[in-house]
């Protein structure tokens, strides 16, 4: 199991579980955690790809620092999935190039 | 443009401990995190902190956020925005920030930057495999989210850290198959290192990673001893099958809005990169910008915390705002702080701070 069940300091208040897409494939997770965390617990790492050689990347900090969580959220580019809060619906994919500009 | 008195930009330990004094002096304070919590890395200690009774000692980092959060609820001018990035801080004093996606200008009369710092990475072939994550990151997702980062972890960096992520991935049952340091000698607390020595996890001194293997993601990582100049040494190589590489190998202050901003800045290698020159009540070169926590140099949260208490005081006083017991308040921060430092552990960080640190007569401890 990747989500933690059982721990014998914390205890995980979780949200409501809800659906959300990932390049469209339907995945599920809890409401209020982070985008980042969501697809790591439906096994999904790879979240970017660098620009000149394309080579896979995951998140490395955590804290939306690295902007290696980049992706695109809603037709929004550039989100930092690690700090953003999944919600029911979201429609998630993986940003090609360095995305557009509001 | 939003006016306020005192704006913090970050609500770890020590963007919350200046928060909570600056507001019980009668300020108006903003905080601004760019995390949807606050708290900072608090949030994801499961361990108890050492130091002393002020500092919360024996109390685990969860349950400090805890009780530091139930004071900041219980003032009332503490005004708190999440998902608040500040993006800049112009020669006008106007702060601009990004809060829920739009654009928001800010002008504060003080400002106390806490933001922090952040990991640092390592140089090897394929470090920037998905799978590869700093030790905060490993917090994060296991700690606050309940999501295990993977089946079996390599740790490199055997500070405390490393120490206490190893440990606390081990309560979340995962298995932590060696620790790894360059150093000759582990870094962190004995302590630490043996408790998990306990828990049967071998810590190789003097080894690094030589490389990282996987296509997608890691699969496999190959380390290497290394001589007394450092030099990897051929035929000492170890090859580990794990899908997580946890890299604790130190943290660089986050101080890009102080370059901004216009504050002198300094490399100190003791407090892990460039930080601000600051007078010994945390103000920086550039008047009304404050500075508590690791972005003045990278140290433990029971220290961010007394640095926050103090830069919180400084910036009250500063609007004019008196308070009880101001000279002897911020003699106890002083002392306190001292007193984290003393010992053979806080030599490097003495030294560091020497060398940033503008001396007033006005305070003696």
């Amino acid at each position: 199991m990747v989500r933690i069940d059982k721990h014998p300091v914390l205890e995980f208040k979780r949200g409501k579980k809800i659906r959300f897409t990932f390049d469209g494939k339907e995945l599920e997770g809890y409401e209020g955690e982070s985008i980042a965390a969501a697809l790591h617990a439906a096994g999904i790492k790879v979240l970017t790809h660098s620009h000149e050689l394309k080579r896979p990347r995951g998140f490395y900090c955590a804290i939306g620092n690295c902007g290696q969580c980049i992706m695109e959220v809603n037709g929004v580019s550039n989100v930092r999935t690690c700090i953003e809060p999944l919600k029911e619906g979201m429609a998630v994919k993986t940003q090609e190039g360095k995305g557009g500009i509001l | 443009m939003k006016q306020v008195e005192i704006l913090v930009v970050g609500g770890g330990p020590a963007g919350l401990c200046a928060a909570i004094n600056a507001a019980q002096a009668g300020a108006k304070v903003l905080i601004l995190e760019r995390d949807e919590k606050l708290g900072g890395q608090l949030i994801k200690q499961t361990h108890m902190f050492f130091g002393s009774e002020k500092q919360h000692a024996s109390v685990r980092g969860i349950d400090i956020a805890r009780i530091l959060l139930d004071r900041i609820h219980e003032l009332e001018n503490i005004e708190i925005l999440v998902n608040a990035t500040v993006l800049a801080i112009y020669d006008d004093g106007v702060v601009n920030g990004e809060i829920d996606g739009k654009y928001v200008k800010i002008k504060p009369q003080k400002i106390i930057v806490s933001t922090g710092a952040s990991e640092k990475t390592l140089a090897f072939p394929n470090n920037d495999l998905p799978g590869i994550y700093g030790a905060g990151a490993v917090q994060t997702l296991m700690n606050v989210y309940g999501v295990k980062p993977g089946n079996s972890v390599l740790m490199l960096g055997a500070g405390n850290i490393g120490l206490i992520v190893s440990y606390q991935l081990m309560q979340a049952g995962v298995k932590v198959k060696a620790i790894l340091d360059a150093a000759p000698k582990i870094g962190g607390y004995l302590v630490h290192a043996s408790k998990v020595r306990r828990m049967g996890v071998p810590i190789y001194t003097g080894y690094t990673v030589k490389e990282a293997h996987g296509n997608d993601s890691l699969e496999r990582v190959t380390i290497v001893e290394l001589d007394e100049n450092w030099n990897q040494v051929d035929g000492t190589e170890m090859d580990f099958d794990v899908d997580v590489l946890c890299i604790s190998v130190g943290l660089s202050p986050l101080g890009e809005l102080l370059w901004q901003a216009g504050c002198e800045m300094k490399y100190v290698g003791q407090l892990g990169g460039f930080v601000p020159v600051r007078t010994e009540m945390l103000e920086t070169t550039v008047e009304g910008i404050f500075i508590a926590g690791d972005v003045c140099g990278v140290e433990e949260a029971t220290s961010a915390m007394v640095e926050g208490y103090l830069a919180g005081l400084a910036a009250a006083e500063s609007l004019g705002y008196e308070m009880e017991n101001l000279e002897e308040r911020r003699k106890d921060y002083l002392n306190q702080l001292e007193s984290l430092r003393s010992g053979h552990m806080g030599d490097s960080i003495r030294l560091g701070l020497d060398k940033v640190t503008v001396r007033s007569e006005v305070v003696k401890t």
